[in-house]
């Protein structure tokens, strides 16, 4: 069955993206058109999400080349939820991005990058050919170059050019590690792959193939020993670029770490034990990072390292319990990490910098906001009525069965870590009176008009709305998550619906 | 031929990756450069190296039953260069305004810590 209609969130936010392109002179206009553009890829990947969570796989063969010689669009159920949640993160961006972004930097294109870099991810998370993925990659990443260093201010550079040297180098082990699995499966169809692999003889070679996979994205994930690129860089933009990165950019890596892994890798114990040490390992250098920093976004920074090892220990421990946590960690973490971003951004706005020691009383001036900033970093520590809780009892039963005492132990730590810093930004930035006398009166929000407040307060709570959603009605997202690692964990469905 | 190739492959791996160890931005992009060749020569040689026997099936076969030279990793390797071309200008210019901003071109000081929003 080719049915067309699973492409239509990239041709969406391609035609969004030429369209801002087209109206580069009035920045008014890129704002109308890019909140269309989102709101109608929002509306049709949920059509789309209904239609797979419900129905088959869907598949695409474009040009209409059987399976394994043309390329492949595979829409199961994982790639529509990451791409419904992309879109969903996109709109809030775009609405955010009113009042957010300084307009010199709307003026070279913001909005038409930001529409360019959500079609590369909607595509690399569509597509069933590895070679395609290696194309939506480089799209993601040239985009995300260009919104690092969008502003052109010195510390962005800076940051830049360890993020562009890193993600390149990621870049080229991927090709490096397609080129091998091409010579040794000759196919880049995944679903043909995952056959082709299976029958090769020489597993050494195999499992070499599959680790140059995990370093290239294992880079662009900031898995542990290759994570210093994050919290080095992810601070330079401006907030509503970083909420763009944390949320959905090192997602993409995960996303392709447990496609492979889970299509076309055979999990052995060796590869089990890598991704349990890794995980471990990640989770303590990211929860050491971020107790070290005092300001609020690298402290995020070094939170997002320290959240992709749950992740990772998830993928490590493998079994259909342990991928419903993960992937419902994936949903939580994505709009959490989005809205963290965009509420730091917030705290900019009022105070003019995010640095606990010269933050306070914002609960005396902004009660509500407040209210609203408590909901989200303790969800993201995880107390228990709110959306990160759920899957991390998930993990941590899984951890608990599967006897891997130690990564138990190191999940448990990185979430208390997670709640002590998140009650230290709360006691400094909103409890803590102020302490330098010269800052008691600044405020920076309250000059703004009415609607300008709004694009700014909107988004954030808005997710905070999904958020609560995840954790209050956790049964249905949780049957989601576990209706996924089912397809995760039965690779010949993906494989049927391609190759039938 | 082949193994001239892998020869070269791996030198061009070895070299990247030395450049890549300096301090020096503009050796780390020569560094990611050489890697991008070598990256694309190594799926070149993946593909097999056939030589005067394209994959064009006679009208009296239906499969080909000869080794024919596989067209695939050569539309990936220029697929694969247009992307490198295009990240790899994007990157000298970060590095010329890098240095026109910074006045440097050691890796090691670009850690301003100034707070931009």
């Amino acid at each position: 069955m080719n049915n067309i209609y699973i492409i239509l969130p990239v041709i969406i936010h391609m035609a969004t993206a030429i369209l801002c392109l087209a109206s580069w002179s009035s920045v008014r206009l890129q704002k109308v058109i890019s909140i269309v553009g989102n709101l109608a890829a929002l509306i049709v990947s949920l059509f789309l999400f209904k239609a797979v969570y419900e129905g088959p796989i869907l598949t695409m063969q474009s040009g209409n080349w059987e399976a394994p010689f043309g390329i492949t669009f595979v829409a199961d159920t994982l790639s529509v939820m990451l791409v419904t949640f992309s879109n969903l993160v996109a709109l809030a961006i775009s609405i955010y991005a009113i009042e957010a972004t300084s307009t010199h930097r709307k003026k070279y294109g913001f909005y038409a990058i930001v529409h360019f870099l959500i079609m590369g991810l909607n595509g690399a998370f569509l597509t069933g050919d590895i070679f395609n993925l290696y194309v939506w990659f480089e799209i993601v990443i040239i985009s995300s170059f260009v919104l690092m260093t969008l502003g052109g201010k010195k510390p962005q550079m800076e940051g830049a050019i360890k993020y562009v040297a890193m993600n390149m180098l990621a870049s080229i082990f991927f090709l490096t590690a397609i080129g091998i699995l091409y010579g040794i499966a000759g196919s880049l169809n995944m679903a043909d792959l995952a056959g082709k692999i299976a029958a090769i003889e020489n597993r050494g070679l195999v499992n070499v193939t599959a680790l140059i996979f995990f370093v290239g994205f294992g880079i662009k994930s900031a898995v542990f020993p290759m994570y210093f690129w994050l919290p080095s860089s992810y601070h330079t933009p401006p907030s509503v670029i970083a909420a763009i990165f944390g949320g959905l950019l090192t997602k993409i890596g995960i996303y392709a770490i447990i496609r492979m892994f889970s299509l076309l890798f055979v999990m052995d114990t060796f590869l089990l034990d890598l991704f349990v040490i890794l995980a471990i390992l990640t989770m303590i250098t990211g929860a050491i990072g971020a107790w070290s920093k005092t300001s609020i976004r690298r402290m995020f920074s070094y939170l997002i390292v320290c959240h992709i090892g749950y992740l990772i220990a998830g993928l490590g421990l493998f079994t259909q319990l342990a991928l419903t946590g993960v992937v419902f960690y994936l949903m939580h973490d994505i709009i959490i990490k989005t809205n963290i971003f965009l509420m730091s951004g917030v705290i900019y706005k009022i105070r003019k910098t995010t640095d606990l020691r010269r933050l306070g009383s914002l609960y005396k001036d902004y009660p509500l906001f407040s209210i609203a900033a408590f909901l989200i970093l303790f969800s993201l520590a995880g107390i228990p009525p709110l959306s990160g809780f759920w899957p991390k009892i998930q993990l941590f039963g899984e951890a608990m069965s599967s006897q891997q005492y130690i990564l138990l132990i190191t999940l448990i730590i990185a979430s208390f870590v997670t709640l002590f810093l998140m009650a230290k930004i709360w006691i400094q930035a909103f409890w803590k009176p102020f302490t330098l006398k010269d800052e008691k009166h600044k405020d920076f929000f309250q000059p703004l008009t009415l609607g300008r407040k709004a694009a700014l307060i909107g988004p954030v709570v808005g997710l905070l709305l999904v958020t609560l959603w995840m954790g209050v009605g956790a049964n249905m997202f949780y049957e989601i998550s576990s209706k996924i690692a089912y397809e995760l964990m039965h690779p010949d469905m993906y494989i049927n619906a391609v190759l039938k | 031929m082949e193994l001239y190739l892998v020869i070269l492959i791996g030198l061009f791996y070895a070299a990247g990756i030395y450049l890549m160890f300096r301090r020096s931005m503009l050796r780390m992009l020569l560094g990611l450069i050489l890697l991008g060749n070598g990256a694309n020569m190594l799926i070149f040689l993946m593909g097999d190296i056939v030589k005067g026997k394209p994959p064009i099936i006679s009208e009296d076969v239906s499969i080909f039953t000869d080794l024919y030279a596989d067209p695939v990793p050569q539309s990936l390797i220029l697929t694969a260069i247009v992307i490198s071309f295009g990240l790899q200008s994007f990157a000298i210019i970060l590095l010329k305004k890098v240095y026109n901003l910074t006045g440097t071109d050691d890796l090691d000081t670009l850690n301003t810590h100034d707070e931009e929003i």
